[in-house]
């Protein structure tokens, strides 16, 4: 699920020649490799042409984000890659799919289209990816290193990888993630060329609290108002604690890829490449400078919800993916209540694993949470069909569920959401903000 | 309107029809329903309206990369647009096209111009080498 994808910055040096080497060539013309890896090549080559590339680089892992189903075309075009024998080359994580694997009556979808979305996942296996069915692929041991180059999908994926591991990829999408994949190669060009990456856009959170900036949900509302301000702008924030969380991290990252474009966001003293301001400007002067005030983070806290008091149906939790350490917060805040409303953890298969092998997973599905595995609620019909009010912590999932799913979100804390949960009506703490 | 447009080329092919131009950006995933080609995207301008067999031109795209396998499910059901006319250059839209010619599928070509003029009812022709005449 990515956002935007524009290219304009991009395309200067658009239909220019594309340089293959003789390996790619071969590849290309079919001397070398399966009738399934040429037609990856000629879609990564065609591809690049389109975007102006001059050359394509080599990659070391990939991140799927085909593998969700939209129509029977996509399930054709990848076992039409598998029949012909195309293989991933690199290390291969997958996206979430439209299943949860391990549950499929959680569905809402027909026999027929279930079954779609099943072959769409088993084919992208058949192809050589591994099962994680997760969109924090990052927390299931897909950590490219430093400087990597990299083809990943998935917008909160994809500026994770570059903000956090300094790895460098564009946002890659459906059928162009998984040809990268089978050929170990991506145009190079956008987020690739260091050139590319570096930051014009100052955001000075200095004057904002430090107790705020230790909260987990200021992070997903930064997230959001830089997603929302920076547009295709490469923005660095300055004036972040060192402290801060991976799901911290996490949070502000999603929240400013679902939000707006934004692949990558320095983050002065924590992304490898900005070991400080200056460093991550390119030695420049920003281009322009926003010094976040209170007021701006408590209005981008307030865009979030749509519905701002009442009842609500559900709480949703875990865009991205729920983390072990998500999971074992929630059940501290959690302990000795009852909810009134179903709350949805949505996480991976290895967390859950995580969970179910410390005991905390049995703990949780007792207090009355469901699991999501493999997907999550924003992207297959799972919540009641008709519409509703649902809660979250997430700045993602607050983007998408009206549009999406057509509940009206509700954004607050992650201890708002479980309080919210066991009164079945949405509670704020404002104390937090303030 | 009288003067010939030379666009760029982004996937070949030769298209004439009606125009419609999107008054709105709209991300195809999300934007357009696949099983109907009908903007299904909630408070856009032209919601409910068919974008099959027209010569679509979408002065500003904006969205999920998703849109790419949405654009292919409406060429592998035979409901795309007649072409595309992009005004920017997003490499989302074509690469669902490309992945049609893949599959031996039907394709539509996609050319791009900045600012492009056509309005809605007009109606043009466009060539394998990017020129687009208004009839």
């Amino acid at each position: 699920m990515g956002n935007i994808w524009s290219l304009t910055r991009y395309s200067k040096l658009k239909f220019q020649m594309l340089q293959l080497t003789p390996d790619e060539r071969a590849l290309m013309n079919g001397e070398t490799g399966s009738s399934g890896d040429r037609m990856a090549m000629q879609i990564v080559t065609r591809a690049a042409e389109m975007l102006g590339a001059d050359r394509l680089v080599a990659i070391t892992s990939s991140h799927i984000d085909g593998c969700l189903y939209h129509g029977d075309s996509g399930v054709l075009f990848c076992e039409k890659l598998v029949q012909g024998g195309g293989r991933v080359k690199v290390p291969s994580t997958t996206n979430v799919g439209a299943l949860n694997l391990s549950k499929p009556d959680q569905i809402r979808v027909d026999l027929d289209r279930r079954n779609m979305a099943w072959r769409l996942m088993k084919a992208h296996e058949d192809l050589g990816c591994q099962p994680t069915w997760t969109c924090a692929p990052y927390q299931a041991g897909a950590r490219p290193a430093v400087g990597a180059q990299v083809a990943w999908g998935e917008s909160n994926a994809v500026a994770f990888v570059n903000t956090v591991l300094g790895a460098r990829t564009n946002r890659y999408g459906d059928f162009l993630d998984i040809a990268c994949a089978i050929t170990a190669r991506a145009p190079y060009y956008g987020l690739h060329k260091p050139e590319n990456r570096v930051a014009e856009l100052l955001v000075d959170v200095r004057a904002l609290s430090e107790e705020l900036k230790h909260e987990d949900a200021f992070y997903p509302v930064l997230g959001a108002f830089i997603g929302r301000t920076a547009g295709e702008t490469i923005p660095v924030v300055e004036g972040l604690p060192q402290t801060m969380s991976e799901d911290q991290l996490k949070a502000l990252c999603a929240g400013a890829a679902a939000t707006g474009a934004a692949a990558l966001i320095h983050i002065a003293g924590v992304t490898p490449e900005a070991p400080d301001l200056t460093t991550a400007l390119g030695n420049n002067v920003a281009a322009e400078t926003i010094t976040l005030t209170t007021d701006m983070v408590l209005e981008t806290r307030h865009s979030l919800s749509i519905s701002q008091s009442g009842a609500i149906d559900c709480v949703a939790l875990g865009s991205p993916h729920f983390s072990f350490e998500e999971c074992k917060k929630l059940l501290d805040l959690s302990r000795g209540r009852k909810f009134k409303v179903p709350v949805y953890v949505c996480l991976g298969r290895h967390t859950m694993q995580q969970l179910t092998e410390a005991g905390i997973g049995k703990e949780l599905a007792d207090i009355g949470v469901e699991f999501v595995i493999d997907t999550c609620v924003v992207v297959t019909p799972i919540l009641p069909e008709g519409g509703g009010v649902m809660m979250t912590n997430s700045a993602k999932f607050a983007h998408y569920a009206l549009g999406n799913i057509g509940y009206e979100p509700v954004f607050g804390a992650l201890s708002d959401c479980v309080r919210s949960a066991t009164e079945g009506r949405a509670i704020w703490d404002e104390a937090i903000w303030n | 309107m009288e003067l010939n447009h030379q666009a760029d080329v982004v996937f070949a092919g030769d298209a004439a029809g009606e125009v419609l131009r999107l008054d709105s950006p709209i991300s195809f995933w999300g934007g357009v329903d696949p099983v109907s080609a009908k903007i299904v995207l909630g408070g856009h301008p032209q919601h409910g309206l068919l974008i099959n067999g027209k010569m679509l031109v979408i002065p500003q795209l904006i969205g999920s990369s998703s849109s790419s396998a949405i654009l292919l499910e409406l060429l592998y059901r035979g409901i795309a647009p007649k072409a595309l006319i992009l005004g920017n250059g997003d490499a989302i839209l074509p690469i669902g096209v490309l992945i049609a010619s893949q599959m031996d599928w039907e394709t539509c070509p996609v050319v791009k111009l900045m600012d492009p003029p056509f309005k809605t009812g007009d109606r043009i022709n466009i060539s394998h080498d990017g020129l687009i005449q208004s009839y």
